[in-house]
């Protein structure tokens, strides 16, 4: 029997909507407790091993629904192997990958070869999302239900649109035989063709082509009124407009099943950002902007950052639970995609391992709640691709995850272990950063020598550590 | 939008977004400079002797690149041009790695013209040489605005409260953009006169440009002008639904006598070039005592040369 005490953390139980200063007792890899400080024991036994989270949030492990792996097909810009690596130091312990790999993730086969590389390498959940139609082509329907029976948690032509309202709606029927989600990727192609940003203000003085709100919510639209009718299961990916909030939020005030997510990105950034170092930065943030010049390729990304109004729209939208989750969109990118012509370079962020400190930047600003923000890293996310249980109670899992709010950091090519080093917060110092993250008991990843207690500082005056050691020592 | 922002300082000029009245002055007074050396019988100043000034034409132009190679050879430089269809472009080279090759000859200044907005910003970063932006995309054409800045403060003299109307593809025209920011900066009264599909909704200008006025109608705008420029309609804008046909923008959008009636009595006719006769201008306009369009050819030589002046003493 295993005894692991995580001391002195603030556990996050966003289940039962709890924040706990104390210890989270693991057993057998199994939350066995959860003891307010002011209640805990001066000594767990000699055979109990510690972890000092002192002045750190202990949460469930965060699910992200969106991502991009790259393998097979693009292995230049991530692998599973790297991508996992990536995920655990960004505090994930769930991921979906999404099928825009070559060959797309169309058949029952590729599904399963997912599942086998990753578990070559990481006890993480990888739970690969399958395509929509074959090929992601939008015209003929994948097999929906051999997808989901070799595991697809959901379907998707990510990174291109359900295009044909009439291959949607069958999408959107088909699926209900699995109970998967039928995730969009919403852009109306006649809209956007050749947008290289947000269309407003900061395109027309860039001399960019504009991508208009309207691109995405004349789909969202669409998207909600075949839901309505079929009754299918369909999720929004990366809202981004106030527009797209709105009618969600209609939709799901008359029952539809829709449910939505946003990016870190699109809740703190904006298309001024594409600018560069001229304008003074939205939201007051906390960067340096002389490190950003104008057209930064690292600035491009689909669908593109808003103008400030959409940013309040998103994050009011994540407070209402009118956006169940937010989701990574994690895209790596390799140096030579980026180097070249704004419209021309490869649009997405590196996610997972800015995830955390990006969306601390709307805590630090009172924007939302630390319990609100870690439900819609786990809570919600696992609803929509049903993973249950998410909580730090009695029972479940010893599946979490230890940030520190306050660690500071420089964000280097260096410090990401993902392949994908395209962000534009590349030089920023950034604040917050994942300590530790456990996959049911199992430590998948831990910074430096997070929360290792000598026996030395035991012996020593360290009372809010009483009863900490540890076993190596 | 450059880092370097004081006219001692400046080591590219990729756009006017940032140019000082003052600073717009001081490079007028210079162009009155460089247009008495070329009517001198001996057309060159040794500014630029033993400089190599790298024109790369990825776009293609006439009157731009000839300008600016006229102007580099007036100031001594030696001069090479290539374009992408004479380059390994057509190879698949990247921008980024032409400049490269470009400064490891030892090009002193590359002059760019490209057709993806922002291409010059994204040159400075792997050349340390100067860079000028001979029009990128849609988004900045500065040499075209201080060409159009010089001839007009040439026959207007001052341009404070100055009625200039800028009529044709305005979503389109790098040369609408940059001629806003000069003309603003020195308190000009601009009119952006098109039609809706070719200009896109107002606001998006006048977040930008806040005293901008954006006109439907050229027989409204054109009232009093003291200058109407017409600018370049490219035949592929009917494609995509931005414009039904050719007749039903000349009826409505065509600079022609009649509206040059309308305008002040010392209105100056300007066009960017290269014109399409008959559809944004008819010719007797362009070639009648109003127009200053060749004259905005001839003071392009000695902008440019100006602009090359000016980063002079920063290599």
């Amino acid at each position: 029997m295993t005894r692991v005490i995580i001391k002195n953390g603030c556990i996050i139980d966003p289940a039962r909507k709890t924040a706990t200063v104390g210890d989270l007792v693991l057993e057998n890899n199994i939350v066995q407790e959860v003891i307010d400080f002011a209640m805990a024991p001066t000594s767990y036994g000699d055979e109990a091993q510690f972890i000092d989270a002192a002045g750190c949030f202990v949460t469930p492990g965060f699910i992200d629904i969106h991502t991009h792996l790259r393998e097979p097909g693009f292995e230049g810009k991530e692998t599973i192997a790297t991508g996992i690596d990536a995920a655990v130091r960004g505090g994930f312990t769930t991921i979906c990958p999404m099928p825009n790999t070559n060959p797309a993730l169309d058949s029952a086969s590729m599904i399963r070869q997912q599942y086998d590389i990753a578990a070559r390498h990481s006890p993480i959940h990888v739970l690969p999302i399958g395509t929509v139609t074959l090929g992601r082509e939008g015209k003929v329907l994948a097999p929906l239900i051999e997808l989901a029976e070799a595991g697809a948690h959901g379907f998707s032509d990510d990174g291109a649109p359900v295009w044909d309202a009439h291959i949607m709606r069958q999408a959107l029927l088909y699926s209900t035989m699995t109970g998967r989600p039928v995730m969009n990727h919403c852009e109306d192609l006649s809209l956007v063709r050749g947008a290289a940003m947000n269309a407003g203000a900061i395109a027309t003085r860039l001399g960019l082509s504009g991508w208009p709100a309207a691109g995405e919510e004349v789909m969202i639209a669409r998207d909600i009124a075949l839901a309505e009718e079929t009754g299918g299961r369909l999720h929004i990916c990366h809202v981004t407009t106030a527009g797209g909030v709105a009618l969600i939020r209609s939709a799901k005030a008359r029952g539809v099943r829709v449910t939505a997510e946003v990016t870190p990105h699109h809740l703190t950034m904006t298309d001024r950002w594409v600018l560069g170092n001229m304008e003074p930065w939205d939201g007051k943030g906390p960067f340096d902007p002389s490190r950003l010049p104008p057209y930064d390729t690292r600035t491009r990304v689909s669908p593109p950052l808003r103008s400030a109004d959409d940013v309040i729209a998103l994050i009011a939208g994540l407070r209402d639970g009118t956006i169940d989750a937010i989701a990574t969109d994690h895209a790596p990118h390799t140096h030579v995609d980026k180097e070249t012509e704004y419209a021309n370079a490869a649009p997405g962020f590196t996610g997972f391992e800015l995830a955390l400190p990006m969306l601390m930047t709307l805590v630090n600003t009172m924007q939302i709640d630390v319990v609100e923000l870690v439900a819609r890293l786990t809570l919600g996310p696992a609803g929509i691709v049903d993973v249950l249980p998410v909580a730090l109670g009695p029972g479940d899992p010893a599946t979490l995850t230890i940030f520190d709010p306050s660690t500071t950091w420089t964000v280097t090519p260096e410090a990401l272990a993902s392949k994908g080093k395209n962000t534009p917060l590349m030089g920023q110092e950034m604040r917050g950063q994942i300590m530790l993250t456990m996959m049911e008991g199992q430590i998948v990843f831990r910074r430096d020598n997070f929360g290792v207690v000598s026996r030395r500082e035991h012996g020593g005056a360290v009372g809010k550590l009483a009863g900490v050691f540890d076993e190596e020592e | 939008m450059n880092s370097q922002s004081t006219p001692d300082r400046r080591r590219h000029i990729l756009d006017l977004d940032d140019w000082s009245a003052e600073e717009l002055r001081t490079v007028l007074t210079i162009g009155t400079q460089m247009k008495d050396v070329l009517a001198r019988p001996v057309k060159q100043v040794p500014t630029l002797r033993g400089k190599i000034v790298v024109n790369m034409f990825w776009e293609d132009s006439t009157r731009t690149r000839v300008s600016f190679e006229l102007a580099a050879k007036a100031l001594s430089a030696n001069v090479l041009t290539v374009g992408a269809k004479d380059t390994s472009v057509k190879k698949g080279e990247s921008l980024v790695d032409t400049v490269r090759t470009v400064q490891a000859l030892g090009a002193d200044y590359i002059v760019l013209r490209h057709p993806h907005s922002g291409a010059p910003y994204l040159v400075t970063q792997h050349f340390r040489g100067s860079v000028i932006n001979a029009g990128d995309g849609r988004h900045a054409h500065p040499s075209q605005a201080l060409l159009d800045l010089f001839t007009m403060h040439e026959q207007l003299g001052e341009l404070a409260d100055k009625k200039i109307v800028i009529v044709g593809d305005v979503l389109h025209s790098r040369v609408a953009r940059s001629n806003l920011w000069a003309l603003t900066t020195m308190g000009a009264k601009v009119t952006l006169c098109a039609p809706p599909t070719l200009i896109g909704p107002a606001s998006y200008w006048k977040a930008t440009w806040p005293n901008v006025t954006i006109s439907h109608n050229l027989d409204h705008a054109a009232e009093g002008a003291d200058v109407l420029m017409a600018l370049r309609l490219q035949h592929e804008r009917m494609e995509g639904g931005l414009l039904p046909s050719l007749r039903e923008y000349t009826r409505r959008f065509g600079l022609n006598a009649a509206r040059v009636a309308l305008a002040s009595p010392n209105v100056l006719v300007m066009h960017p070039g290269p014109m399409n006769e008959g559809v944004e201008i008819t010719p007797d306009v362009a070639t009648g005592p109003r127009s200053v369009i060749e004259t905005q050819v001839t003071n392009g030589v000695a902008m440019r040369m100006a602009m090359l002046y000016q980063l002079a003493g920063v290599n």
